[in-house]
């Protein structure tokens, strides 16, 4: 398949791991922000690979992981507005918050519906005049923009029933978040390939810059991912800290104007509460105020507690890369994605999910 | 087990496994029944040689017409491949109809006709029915229940118990096609027009698999819900370890793109005229050239072995080298985020 079979070459992918064998003289520790990277990397076999020359740690980049149990409470409790039809994406219904999941508040009588896209959820409100539709907005920079999109559409049809809970997030403030802390120590991190398709590659910038931490971006293929440690490596071996760009098919410097300017139109930034970190300032998303009146949260206001994460979940610090999934006492023994205790049991692109999946043992 | 019934109950997955296991199949009890197969296998008294096979199916599949098929041809298929699989001789088949208030009898008469009309290119009879009618709104348009018989001769026995290592695995063609089908009808996604499911009646072919190579057939499974990996799964846990070979594994162009788009796996997509069959290695070469000879299985390929490795888990040998184990499905899979 073309852009698909050119980017697993075998053959290819094997002359890239000898190269990263022999050049890192010592172990290199790296971050792999993006869940669809950490899904990839197990899918294919890459820590396998790499393993014994690349520490490869996955970051917080999976959009229902960092979703807080608060947000998640307020969500159900949305889905139980009278008459309300609360679409989202398909993980999302699957996360514990403190008071069960989507999935159980649909088997309740709530009416959720999970969507492919922003855009069918105003279809459905379309067919459904006579009631509140709300769409739980989550992720990054990614999905923002049609997010945005499907908001100004909503305006020009007047569609007075469509209405957005936007927990989205910014990516950068999370990494900075994480190397603040200084919980773990990084040589480099591999950038979200989407996420710099819209933001562009020069965001990243402040890595080297301040962190004297590479990045490289890479794509969501076997050759993309190695050639990005590759690059990643070789700024380590040779102490040169860049931000090196392996994902030139899709992500351009200054990034996708049109949907930055989208995004610009309609959200505002501010402080966010992610799970794992507690609140980072500037790292969400919230509607602006000619858009407040679609606004969910003001919409309907919900009145939600404070969400404590459940005892011994420590899905917290393998967000912030401190511990791997198998450290948690949990892990296989009470928390699987059959009944998952933490969020990152739950996403396929989360990292338990992933370790749990893709890295049991063949024995 | 959670205190409601979930949609994932219903997906093939760990979670209807759980609900047969430690509920229908505990407290309906029998040694018939303990098989769990596709179907139910039994002596009959004055039956002069052979057994019955019986099996019940119901169909509710959204939308009612999809490329490939309806939900009549469906029902008639999914009861006759059930039978096939366990080594019998389709016969007869019941029909059950739940109809919705207010479903237009055009449909249920495109859907009657598509009934009758693989029921007879399958060569079986629907022999009785009932049909009941719910108020608008307690069904989905139209539901459908098909049980059938069918005579499984003496010395056919095939189970995931016979399985041992060295058996090779084939299947009769490309994975995904009805489960991806469905769903880009079903969603109104424009992108996969191309999409067609792949429902078949396989009594025919796999009638022909059973008398080229009689004896070498381990056992059979048509991987409906939950997929290739669903089917693996469940013959692994019969005590052996099973291998496949992702490059193996036909999957046709459209629905690996359709697939990748979504970030959802075609190993775990439904299909409805597929088959997969474990032989004894020495029988191998025949048994994929007479799959390959019938026009259901010109795609046929041999995908793996079951192995002494492992036992209870399937191994995923990727392109690159490496391998991995591919587990059940816990819930219904679900479109990637970002």
């Amino acid at each position: 398949m073309k852009y698909i079979d050119e980017f697993r070459e075998p053959e290819l992918a094997r002359r890239l791991v000898s190269q990263i064998r022999a050049q890192a003289t010592c172990p290199v520790r790296l971050m792999e922000f993006c869940g669809g990277h950490t899904h990839a990397i197990f899918r294919f076999g890459l820590r396998q690979m790499l393993a014994s020359h690349v520490d490869m740690r996955s970051g917080p980049g999976c959009p229902v992981c960092v979703t807080s149990a608060t947000d998640l409470d307020r969500a159900i409790a949305l889905s139980e507005v009278p008459d309300a039809i609360l679409t989202t994406f398909g993980d999302m219904v699957r996360v514990p918050g403190s008071r069960g999941t989507l999935q159980e508040a649909q088997a309740r009588g709530s009416d959720v519906r999970v969507v492919y896209s922003a855009l069918d959820a105003l279809e459905i409100a379309r067919r459904n005049p006579q009631r509140p539709v709300v769409f739980l907005g989550i992720g990054f920079e990614t999905t923002a923009p049609t997010v945005a999109a499907t908001l100004v559409q909503a305006e020009e049809e007047g569609l007075s029933n469509f209405f957005v809970f936007s927990a989205h997030k910014l990516t950068p403030p999370a990494v900075r978040a994480i190397l603040e802390v200084g919980e773990v120590a990084l040589d480099g991190v591999i950038g979200p390939g989407h996420v710099s398709a819209v933001i562009g590659s020069a965001a990243w910038q402040f890595l080297p810059q301040r962190y004297g931490i590479a990045c490289a971006i890479a794509g969501f293929e076997p050759l993309d991912i190695l050639s990005a440690v590759a690059a990643l490596v070789r700024c380590v071996v040779e102490g040169q800290p860049s931000v090196a760009n392996t994902y030139g098919r899709g992500v351009r410097s200054g990034g996708n104007p049109a949907a930055q300017a989208m995004m610009k139109r309609v959200f505002q930034v501010g402080p966010a509460e992610w799970r794992g970190f507690g609140v980072i300032p500037e790292s969400g998303f919230n509607l602006r105020e000619a858009f407040a009146h679609r606004d969910a949260a003001q919409r309907f206001p919900v009145a939600v507690e404070p969400v404590e994460e459940p005892a011994g979940c420590r899905c917290g610090e393998v967000l912030r890369g401190v511990v791997e999934p198998p450290d948690c006492s949990l892990f296989r023994r009470i928390c699987s994605p059959r009944n998952p205790v933490g969020p990152c049991m739950v996403s396929a692109e989360g990292a338990c999910a992933a370790y749990f999946q893709y890295a049991e043992e063949m024995t | 087990m959670s205190e409601t019934i979930l949609l994932a109950h219903g997906s093939g997955g760990e979670l209807s496994h759980e609900l047969v296991r430690d509920l229908f199949a505990r407290r309906f009890a029998n040694p018939i029944l303990d098989e769990l197969g596709d179907a139910a296998l039994f002596g009959v008294a004055g039956l002069s040689s052979g057994r019955l096979a019986l099996t019940t199916d119901s169909y509710v599949v959204q939308p009612l017409f999809f490329p490939g098929g309806d939900i009549g041809k469906l029902a008639v298929c999914g009861t006759v491949n059930d039978l096939a699989v366990v080594g019998a001789t389709p016969c007869h088949l019941s029909a059950g109809f739940i109809l919705e208030e207010g479903l237009p009898l055009e449909t249920l008469e495109q859907v009657v006709n598509s009934m009758a009309e693989t029921a007879c290119a399958a060569g079986v009879d629907i022999v009785t029915g009932d049909t009941k009618v719910v108020e608008r709104g307690a069904a989905d348009g139209l539901f459908i229940n098909t049980a059938g018989v069918g005579l499984v001769p003496a010395g056919v026995h095939l189970t995931p118990a016979n399985l041992r290592p060295g058996d090779r695995i084939l299947i009769n063609g490309s994975v995904g096609d009805h489960g991806m089908a469905v769903m880009m009808q079903r969603e109104g996604l424009k992108f996969g027009s191309s999409l067609v499911s792949d429902c078949a009646s396989l009594n025919e072919l796999i009638a022909a698999l059973l008398k080229a190579v009689p004896g070498a057939v381990r056992c059979m499974r048509d991987p409906t819900r939950g997929g290739l990996v669903t089917t693996l799964n469940e013959w692994a846990d019969a005590g052996v370890g099973i291998a496949v070979e992702e490059t193996a594994i036909p999957v046709r162009e459209e629905v690996r793109a359709v697939c990748e788009i979504l970030g959802l796996d075609p190993l775990y997509a439904a299909n409805e005229g597929k088959v997969v069959v474990a032989v004894t290695p020495e029988a191998v070469d025949e048994a994929l050239a007479v799959l390959q000879a019938h026009p259901l299985g010109r795609e046929a390929a041999v995908i793996g072995q079951v192995t002494a490795e492992h036992p209870g888990r399937v191994a995923l040998h990727t392109p690159l080298g490496t391998r991995r184990v591919i587990g059940m499905l816990v819930g219904a899979q679900l479109p990637r985020i970002c």
